[in-house]
């Protein structure tokens, strides 16, 4: 027992000694969430910590994780894929703000050896991801892709096994084109699938619709983009076929944003838009005077947030595979960055 | 102090935090297991429901529980008699050959594949083989997720029975000879009931393992969240299911998920004093 309580203290002495020291007045700052956006925030991080010199850490633990740590109070701003409802904004222990950093999409992957180009109907995912149709040259599907040489074989629909932001966008739109989708499934992280397998993570998903003839399902764009693998093009709100790529991922968010930027932006009306695109955030405390943190961390974490959305890290979204963020979400991030206090005062003027 | 003291002061304390880490994870698991059971109560385990979307949360175990226990039963089924007949190989028929040597190094190294390398050789070449065998249609599920779970188990049912039939003393083995027995006589009459308990026991420590397997399983089965219907149904196993979730959970559906680990760590516990039990009555 004296042996057990010896090595813990040992254990908590050297992590003191490792955790960064506020005094030293090198400034380092921590972030952990979602993994969608992680290899955008891998590079821009590097980059920015080569510039500055402030040492940023991003721990890719997923959308949930990233807000319990934010909960906890153990990084200076945590990143996720869904934004936080108003029943969750309640639970935090302080008041929070959501800065948007870049978009992404779902995209809806297939295998099927020759036919490039499917075209997806809203009716025709409802049905395929229902499991109403179960065969890829059902009269549907061919109806609606006159000219391509649809097979007989089995539709074998992929889904994510773990939770997901992923999932959450894509269930978002299901639920807004069908209604038999939101009474029977709904929208979520991860959800009661009426049909179809599970495989954990984008590369588990994209590994196994590679692998398997007459496969279907949805993987997030920048992991789909670096992929070769057959990618559907889906109907939008203004009832065109549209590819995701990077700037019909941006035109999602044409439209009117509010000014939390708390919005899913899936099925927008905007005429070139792919429907399934999507914000990611990054969340912080908008009192940054907590846990004994120095005016000079809550400054730097606010000064590179507001780099984070400026042309200069934005520009590079796209080498990555993401959206950069539309003008006039830019703005929004920046006023609200602006709204970010220590001890009352503004930080940003 | 003499040295005879320190040595049982150490042991003691050695043993003592043992129990406590085991206790403590009895005590952390229950613990977190609470909310859900106290919620769903007994219908926790017999409800197939899983469904977490917010507004009409409801967790079943029965999925979970229905997958891990046909996947490992058909996985021990499977491996009998691969691992029987091997162990007879390397410890009876062939012993101290080089042929044996070769095969007893083999068998040592396939238990020290790491489980993520069978779950991609199952995902990249098993998997395909049995699409284009027929056996299936897309190759995930049960009979897929088994038949990995068989390879990996052959190993340890390997090893551990070929240890206990090489301790069969040599006199008896020659009483029977001596008698006029052949040699299968002797295996049937004279080796199988001497190593009996032994190479039961083996068979349930690796019934053990095939229940706790996680990553080969969670590559293979098709992660869908129901109970099978039959062996080429897609599925869903206890430890596959916790790996899979537990990143993304809060709430009543973390504490569902460690609840699902509480009942796999009872039903290890059963499958193992079943073990005990048969031990005690056959020796």
């Amino acid at each position: 027992m004296a042996l057990a309580v010896i090595l813990f203290t040992a254990c908590q002495n050297a992590n003191k000694k490792n955790s960064p020291d506020q005094k030293s007045g090198s400034v380092a700052l921590t972030a952990a969430g979602a993994t969608f956006p992680m290899p955008y925030y891998n590079m821009v991080f590097k980059n920015y910590t080569e510039k500055t010199g402030i040492l940023l850490t991003y721990g890719g633990i997923g959308s949930g994780g990233g807000i319990r740590s934010l909960t906890d109070k153990v990084v200076d701003f945590g990143a996720t894929d869904a934004f936080l409802e108003d029943n969750k904004m309640a639970e935090m222990p302080a008041p929070i703000v959501h800065i948007p950093t870049c978009m992404g999409a779902v995209v809806i992957a297939y295998n099927l050896p020759g036919v490039d180009g499917l075209q997806l109907t809203n009716e025709l995912l409802e049905k395929i991801f229902l499991g109403e149709i179960t065969k890829w040259n059902d009269a549907a599907i061919k109806t609606n892709n006159p000219g391509v040489k649809l097979p007989d074989m089995a539709i074998s629909v992929v889904y994510r096994s773990d939770g997901s932001g992923t999932t959450q966008i894509f269930s978002d739109f299901m639920t807004k084109i069908s209604k038999k989708w939101a009474e029977k499934v709904g929208a979520g992280k991860s959800l009661n699938w009426p049909v179809g397998m599970g495989a954990k993570g984008n590369p588990g998903v994209a590994g196994t619709i590679s692998q398997t003839q007459g496969a279907i399902g949805y993987i997030g764009s920048e992991y789909a983009f670096a992929q070769q693998i057959q990618i559907a093009k889906v109907q939008n709100n203004a009832g065109n076929y549209v590819l995701p790529t990077i700037e019909s991922i941006s035109a999602a968010a044409k439209g009117d944003i509010p000014d939390d930027t708390r919005i899913m932006l899936t099925n927008s009306n905007d005429p070139d838009s792919y429907p399934i695109s999507g914000f990611t955030w990054i969340i912080l405390y908008k009192e940054q005077s907590y846990n004994n943190r120095s005016k000079e961390q809550a400054l730097a974490t606010v000064q590179f947030l507001d780099w984070l959305v400026s042309p200069e890290a934005q520009n590079q979204a796209a080498t990555v595979d993401y959206a950069p963020l539309p003008e006039k979400a830019v703005e929004k991030a920046k006023a609200i960055l602006r709204t970010v206090t220590y001890n009352g005062e503004a930080l940003l003027k | 102090m003499n040295t005879d003291k320190v040595t049982r002061i150490v042991l003691i304390s050695v043993s003592v935090l043992i129990l406590i880490v085991a206790g403590g994870m009895v005590f952390a698991l229950v613990g977190g297991a609470i909310p859900s059971f106290s919620h769903f109560g007994l219908g926790f385990i017999t409800s197939a429901t899983w469904d977490p979307t917010e507004g009409k949360e409801s967790y079943g175990a029965l999925p979970f529980i229905a997958g891990t226990l046909i996947t490992s039963l058909a996985a021990l089924v499977i491996s009998l008699p691969l691992s029987f007949s091997t162990a007879l190989f390397l410890g009876e028929y062939f012993r101290k050959s080089r042929a044996s040597k070769i095969i007893g190094m083999m068998v040592d190294l396939l238990a020290g594949i790491p489980s993520i390398v069978y779950g991609l050789w199952g995902f990249y070449v098993l998997r395909p083989f049995l699409v284009d065998m027929g056996f299936e249609n897309q190759g995930f599920g049960v009979f897929t997720a088994s038949l990995i779970l068989a390879i990996m188990i052959i190993p340890y049912a390997t090893s551990l029975s070929n240890e206990i039939i090489m301790m069969v003393p040599n006199d008896l083995k020659e009483a029977a000879y001596s008698l006029g027995a052949t040699r299968l006589e002797v295996i049937t009459h004279v080796t199988i009931p001497a190593a009996r308990s032994g190479i039961i026991a083996g068979y349930i420590l690796s019934f053990g393992r095939a229940l706790g397997e996680t990553m080969a399983v969670t590559m293979l089965i098709g992660n869908a969240n129901i109970v099978p219907t039959s062996f080429t149904s897609t599925g869903n196993t206890m430890a596959s299911v916790i790996a899979n979730q537990f990143g993304e959970a809060d709430g009543l559906k973390l504490s569902s998920l460690i609840a699902i680990g509480l009942l796999l760590f009872l039903i290890t516990g059963i499958v193992n004093a079943i073990g005990k039990l048969i031990i005690k009555k056959m020796a």
